[in-house]
């Protein structure tokens, strides 16, 4: 049994000016693994998201991609078309802000089927029905399909962010902070939507957080990023409890236990 | 369960449906050292010179030795039981087996089919595998997962060996039944359980699936009697099993029970000085 990664990064650096944004990094992450991205604001996580998703232009270093064909690809040399469709069809990107993700001034059956359009969908019934089911998959009532997500709450547009991410049934997703500003009730609701949709599907997801709470429920190895380095690495469980690196142990030892 | 269920499960999963004595029989043709070696290469885990020391950077670095030159063999069908008192490592040394703390000299060698692992070098990715089907592990406290209902919690390492969800639901029912579980617990998440409610989830959990090598850290610290009978009851099922048991049994009659021997993880520490 020889699995092979489906994302390589190496020697990853990308710099604004004189700053540096994230450097010197180095990964990989195989179908339907959780790798989470820690650390605080500022290390340079968010950076190495838009890196690895092509969003960001590398300073140094490149990211290759297994293509569903099981070739793996240098993401620079792929051309502007190639890229497009990959995002639309084996990425998924689920931003904090859902309003980033969403078109907001669209339906939400309109959210999910313009995905599905994107990959040459054209049968309206077929897309309606299929925006539906994802709709109750994300536990959102079918009477709000024609409803546009303004008048969504915060939790409700995250769940229909994760519909249109996931109905292309794409084999890779970035997932920014998805957490992030939602009450914890609310949280935990979502956290349990995306933990059995990814254990269901098989997805990779790549998911940046500062909570570790957040990261040791849905991820298997973990990555704990700080001034834009990888200053550790490891299984979730054991970063957690048994952390290395003085900056990683004031990271864990600050989390408030309820 | 027809034969053709059977044989649309994983191997381990399979086997653990047969009659103890044919598991045996069918272990020993698949291992990969014959019968009648020496002894050592029947173990299941081989533990040698492990040691490890926290390193508290939040404390000016302080050293914090927990395990120091740990060297010991279990075996299939055996249940052994750590001893020696509080903070003498025993946890500590539960949580290397298991991969979850890390270790900084020596060797956790585990069996793992026809491959044997060491989980000191082990890849993370190895480790994932190898928790999935070789090693289980009863921890003293659930960790609550929100909105997962106790019957979901301990069906999840069957549905995660491939078992159908109707059939593994079935299974976490009939073992919360029989640890006494209140049935109408099951359907909600265990976050609001007492203490001794939560555990006997955990230990479902931990039991459910066939996993050769077993770690429990104290299984039945909050249990009433009856319930450490149950708890001594499957226990004693493993070991016919074939399962190897490694454990801390701070409970004597538990101990007494269950454990054909106990390591005292203070003579480790004797041994190196």
């Amino acid at each position: 049994m020889t699995e092979q990664p489906l994302l390589i990064a190496e020697t990853l650096g990308k710099n604004y000016g004189a700053r540096i944004g994230c450097r010197d990094v180095a990964l990989e992450v195989y179908p339907g693994e959780v790798l989470a991205v820690v650390g605080e604001s500022g290390s340079g996580k968010s950076t190495l998201l838009g890196l690895l998703s092509t969003e960001l232009e590398p300073s140094a270093g490149r990211v290759s991609y297994r293509l569903r064909d099981g070739s793996l690809r240098d993401l620079a040399t792929l051309g502007a078309a190639e890229r497009r469709l990959l995002m639309r069809t084996d990425w998924g990107f689920v931003r904090q802000n859902p309003a980033d993700g969403l078109r907001m001034a669209v339906s939400a059956g309109g959210n999910v089927g313009e995905r599905l359009m994107a990959v040459g969908r054209r049968h309206y019934g077929d897309i309606r029905t299929e925006a539906l089911d994802w709709l109750g998959r994300v536990e959102i009532a079918a009477d709000r399909i024609d409803d546009d997500p303004r008048s969504f709450s915060g939790g409700m547009r995250q769940r229909l962010q994760i519909a249109r991410n996931l109905v292309t049934r794409p084999r890779l997703v970035f997932m920014d902070e998805p957490t992030g500003g939602l009450d914890v009730s609310v949280q935990a609701r979502l956290l349990d939507l995306v933990r059995s949709l990814v254990s269901e599907m098989g997805l990779a997801v790549i998911i940046v957080t500062h909570d570790l709470a957040v990261a040791r429920l849905l991820s298997h190895r973990m990555v704990v990023m700080r001034q834009g380095r990888v200053i550790e690495t490891g299984l979730t469980d054991q970063v957690l409890d048994d952390p290395r690196e003085p900056y990683t142990q004031l990271l864990v030892s600050s989390v408030l236990a309820a | 369960m027809t034969t053709t269920d059977n044989a649309s499960h994983p191997a381990s999963l399979a086997v653990e449906e047969r009659e103890p004595e044919e598991r045996m029989a069918s272990a020993s043709r698949s291992e990969v050292a014959p019968q009648g070696q020496m002894r050592g290469e029947g173990a299941l885990l081989a533990v040698s010179s492990l040691s490890k020391t926290f390193v508290l950077h939040l404390r000016e670095g302080a050293r914090l030795p927990v395990v120091s030159g740990a060297a010991f063999e279990l075996y299939p069908g055996e249940c052994v039981a750590l001893g020696g008192p509080s903070g003498a490592g025993k946890s500590s040394l539960l949580k290397m087996i298991y991969g979850n703390y890390r270790v900084d000299a020596g060797a956790i060698l585990v069996r793992d089919g026809d491959e044997t692992v060491d989980v000191a070098s082990a890849a993370p990715r190895r480790l994932i595998r190898l928790r999935a089907g070789t090693i289980g592990y009863v921890s003293q406290f659930l960790r609550v997962i929100p909105r997962v209902s106790a019957l979901d919690v301990v069906a999840e390492p069957l549905v995660g060996d491939g078992v159908p969800r109707e059939e593994a639901t079935r299974r976490a029912a009939d073992l919360l039944a029989r640890l006494n579980l209140p049935e109408r617990l099951w359907g909600l998440p265990p976050a609001t359980f007492s203490g001794g409610e939560q555990q006997r989830v955990n230990i479902a959990r931990g039991l459910i699936a066939f996993r050769p090598l077993l770690l429990m850290d104290e299984p039945t610290a909050s249990l009433d009697a009856a319930n450490r009978a149950v708890v001594i009851g499957l226990i004693e099922e493993k070991k016919r099993a074939g399962v190897g048991i490694l454990g801390i049994f701070h409970d004597a009659e538990v101990r007494e029970a269950v454990c054909g021997r106990v390591i005292d993880v203070t003579e480790f520490g004797r041994q190196m000085a």
